[in-house]
């Protein structure tokens, strides 16, 4: 680390020290400008970039800490350091307390205001090196995870691309599995708020008084059981994006609380009065066709609409065989790699059977395959008996305590119409179990008792 | 050590503080002649601290020399934002100061050793020298110019500039 590179600006009312400072930052081969006051220091960072401001605690005028407080305010990418002219501990509390690096006490021992400076200066380079950094890996790594070469997913990639630099809505449709959040994150990834959080809320974990209070947060006192205050998701998310995932799942009561907060940008927490104002992107997604919920007036027209400004449709895996070779080989290696063990590929036979399933739970039943053949196969390649997927030319029934799992739940489902309340009792486990194996599994109901359901 | 052509006329001046026979070896063992008159350094004491303010210092000498002058001390400098300075220099001026009051082994409660002194003091004027011809402080902490807060970083320093350092020097205008 060449000290030539970095920047120093003094800000004292005093001649005296000035003139030593820049003397001494000088001679360490820094390049050092002074000011003789806060509103100087303020235009001249306002009009070049500076790796590091020492100021004064006690200037007229504006003191330090208001400068401070004021590079603070306005995000200025710089490092500061507070002089006190006596050991004032308060003064020092209060200076670190704003996000000074450190302070030091006048007259400063050389090799103390020595090493101060350097850390901070070392401090403002990893920073800025781990925001270039994350920037860097973001746009490299958002598109990579949505595998395959087909149209379809081509056409979803340049999609994503379009829409994550504009801040509007996005609603991803698609089978159960399909990849949705993993679109989700690629749109965040990409957008200008992917500095700030990216907050997933599947919708249809939740009963409609938790999704209240997660969405929205609550007052301390608001329920029994709430005794804190907390943040819902909105607030969280802090100027980044909020990922509704089943949006379908939300009862009509929740739908109008979030059309409001759509329109308001502004939510009241529960059991609270006061508005807070919420700073979010929405990306929604489903696995149901929102267009048939609203003509069956189970989903409010006018929120759909609010979501529906751009639309990315995610094609099932049957769509688009031609990517499977490419995905089994990706979580082939993912899972090798995880689980430390050698597998090369898949066998003719192995491959055979994958390309040619029908693949009803989509890629995440794929990945769901290759993660358990990995666990049950004999290196270096996976061969078919690996794979737990029914080959109706053998008829022989896995009889994996999963494959029979998957077999009694879509049984009980069916039995119950696909209520999953019921479902879920019958099967004496909750109904938050039910859907995550549901979604494990990649079960989904047949057409016609979807309709049926209302 | 060989010093380039343009240290030909720097004088080294006695401040105060510094016994006549180190001043006498310091010059015999870097080349630079000893100049005359004494600088008297009471201008630039300062009573609340006891100590001598070192910018006053070259202020004073470059009153009185008209060409390049390094002031060899033996007493405790500072500048006032600093608790002390081992010495100063104008970069790229004419007048720098050095003090060997810190580099002393009894001004840490140990046992004088006059060697390590005569040592200190040679790395610490040649050090200012290369201020004076316009060096910063260079990354290299075993060459002459590196920074040093503290005698252990002086003894740490080599006799000698980075060949980087020497290079600039020896390209400087005599």
């Amino acid at each position: 680390m060449s000290p030539e590179k970095y920047s120093i600006l003094i800000v004292d009312d005093e001649q005296v020290v000035r003139d030593s400072l820049v003397h001494w930052f000088t001679e360490e081969g820094y390049e050092v400008e002074a000011a003789a006051s806060a509103p100087e220091a303020l235009s001249r960072l306002a009009s070049r970039e500076l790796d590091l401001v020492i100021a004064d605690i006690r200037m007229p005028g504006m003191d330090g800490l208001e400068l401070l407080e004021k590079i603070r305010s306005e995000q200025l990418d710089t490092s500061v350091i507070i002089m006190t002219g006596y050991a004032s501990v308060e003064g020092a509390v209060r200076a670190l307390k704003q996000g000074a690096f450190d302070y030091v006490t006048k007259p400063f021992d050389p090799d103390e205001l020595s090493v101060a400076v350097r850390n901070a200066l070392e401090q403002h380079r990893l920073k800025r090196e781990n925001r270039l950094l994350r920037q860097q890996l973001a746009e490299s790594f958002a598109l990579t995870e949505l595998i395959g070469q087909s149209e379809p997913m081509r056409r979803v990639r340049e999609q994503i691309e379009t829409v994550a630099g504009v801040d509007s809505t996005v609603l991803i449709e698609g089978e159960s599995g399909t990849g949705k959040e993993l679109v989700a994150r690629a749109i965040h990834r990409l957008s200008p708020r992917r500095f700030n959080p990216l907050v997933v809320v599947h919708c249809g974990a939740l009963t409609e008084t938790l999704i209240e209070s997660e969405l929205f947060g609550h007052e301390k006192g608001a329920f029994t059981g709430a005794q804190y205050r907390k943040k819902g998701k909105f607030e969280a998310a802090m100027g980044g994006t909020v990922f509704l995932d089943e949006i379908a799942d939300i009862s009509l009561k929740t739908q109008t609380d979030l059309l409001r907060v759509l329109q308001e940008r502004e939510i009241v927490r529960v059991g609270g009065t006061q508005p807070v104002k919420v700073d979010f992107r929405v990306i929604a997604a489903t696995n149901r066709n929102l267009s048939d919920l609203v003509k069956e007036g189970r989903f409010r027209s006018d929120l759909y609409y609010r979501l529906n400004v751009f639309a990315i449709q995610l094609p099932p895996l049957r769509e688009r065989h031609g990517d499977v070779p490419l995905l089994a080989a990706h979580f082939l290696e993912k899972y090798s790699r995880q689980m430390n063990r050698k597998f090369t590929g898949f066998d003719r036979g192995a491959m055979e059977l994958l390309v040619s399933h029908n693949w009803p739970g989509n890629v995440r039943e794929l990945e769901n395959i290759v993660e358990r053949a990995v666990v049950v196969g004999r290196e270096p390649l996976i061969r078919a008996p690996d794979l737990a997927i029914n080959r109706p030319s053998e008829g022989s029934e896995d009889l994996s305590l999963e494959a029979v799992e998957r077999r009694h739940i879509i049984r009980v489902l069916e039995d119950f119409a696909w209520n999953q309340t019921q479902a879920a009792k019958a099967l004496g486990i909750d109904r938050v179990t039910l859907y995550h194996k549901i979604r494990r599994y990649g079960l989904k109901p047949p057409e016609r008792t979807r309709t049926t359901r209302a | 050590m060989k010093l380039p052509a343009w240290v030909a006329g720097v004088r080294l001046v006695p401040v105060g503080g510094l016994p006549p026979e180190l001043l006498e070896e310091i010059s015999r063992r870097s080349g630079i002649p000893v100049g005359s008159p004494a600088l008297d350094p009471s201008p630039a004491y300062d009573p609340a601290r006891d100590q001598y303010d070192s910018t006053r210092l070259l202020l004073e000498l470059k009153a009185r020399w008209e060409g390049r002058v390094v002031g060899a001390a033996g007493l405790d400098l500072f500048i006032p934002v600093l608790t002390f300075v081992f010495g100063e220099a104008e970069m790229g001026g004419r007048a720098a100061v050095f003090s060997i009051h810190r580099l002393r082994q009894e001004f840490y409660g140990l046992p004088a050793n006059r060697d390590l002194l005569v040592e200190r003091a040679l790395r610490e004027m040649l050090h200012e020298l290369g201020h004076l011809a316009g060096l910063p402080h260079c990354p290299d902490a075993a060459c002459l110019m590196s920074p040093a807060h503290s005698v252990e970083q002086v003894d740490a320093k080599n006799a000698q500039y980075c060949p980087a350092c020497r290079t600039r020097l020896e390209c400087l205008p005599g």
